[in-house]
């Protein structure tokens, strides 16, 4: 199996994303296009953990995955409230 | 035949991962943009997380009870599971604050869910 075309192309969904990040006219725009780049990575992270074979990648994928949800739940919270 | 079908898989997810990068790109307002790269992104990332799960499932048939493949398939499956459990509730938790914040829907006349709110 070759994973790395698939991991490369997902490197250019996240560049995609990116410029919404980089444009987006209000901070929840720029909130969802980090919660998407999240999301990517992630299942790229799963990719590249098979393309070499070593579990260890996944398991940084879980923790990515778990630590990026709390990272846009306190995203949520500043852009309702103004504070923390 | 494993191997056609592992490739279909990945090009799903890939289609899909692609959409939700164009769809951020050129939807108009914050909500439809949540709508294209939330629920894209989890769709994709299951194709794609299943067919690395099937290709190691596929080892570990082949390999023997404690074959290495056994621990990437359980994690990948715990992996998409993480992925299942939090992407939601985070959309959820941005699209309220969004709204909370005072962004409105593109080209909106009523807001019901504002009218809503203030009732409370």
């Amino acid at each position: 199996m070759n994973w790395m075309p698939a991991v490369i192309f997902l490197c250019v969904c996240v560049a995609i994303a990116l410029i919404r990040v980089a444009v987006g006219p209000t901070v929840p725009d720029r909130a969802v296009g980090l919660d998407t780049i999240n999301t990517i990575i992630v299942s790229a992270m799963v990719l590249l953990g098979a393309a070499f074979g070593e579990p260890l990648y996944i398991d940084i994928a879980i923790v990515y995955a778990l630590l990026s949800f709390v990272t846009t739940l306190f995203i949520a919270r500043y852009i309702e409230r103004g504070r923390f | 035949m494993l191997n056609a079908v592992t490739y279909v898989l990945i090009g799903i997810g890939l289609f899909f991962n692609l959409m939700a990068g164009i769809g951020l790109l050129r939807f108009p307002d914050v909500y439809t943009r949540l709508h294209a790269g939330t629920k894209c992104t989890t769709f994709g990332s299951i194709f794609l997380v299943g067919a690395v799960v099937l290709q190691a499932m596929a080892g570990w048939i082949s390999g023997g009870w404690a074959a290495e493949e056994s621990t990437l398939a359980l994690r990948g499956v715990i992996a998409v599971a993480a992925i299942l459990l939090t992407n939601p509730a985070g959309a959820h938790a941005l699209a309220r604050a969004a709204h909370r914040s005072g962004v409105k829907p593109a080209r909106a006349i009523v807001d019901d869910l504002e009218e809503a709110d203030v009732r409370d």
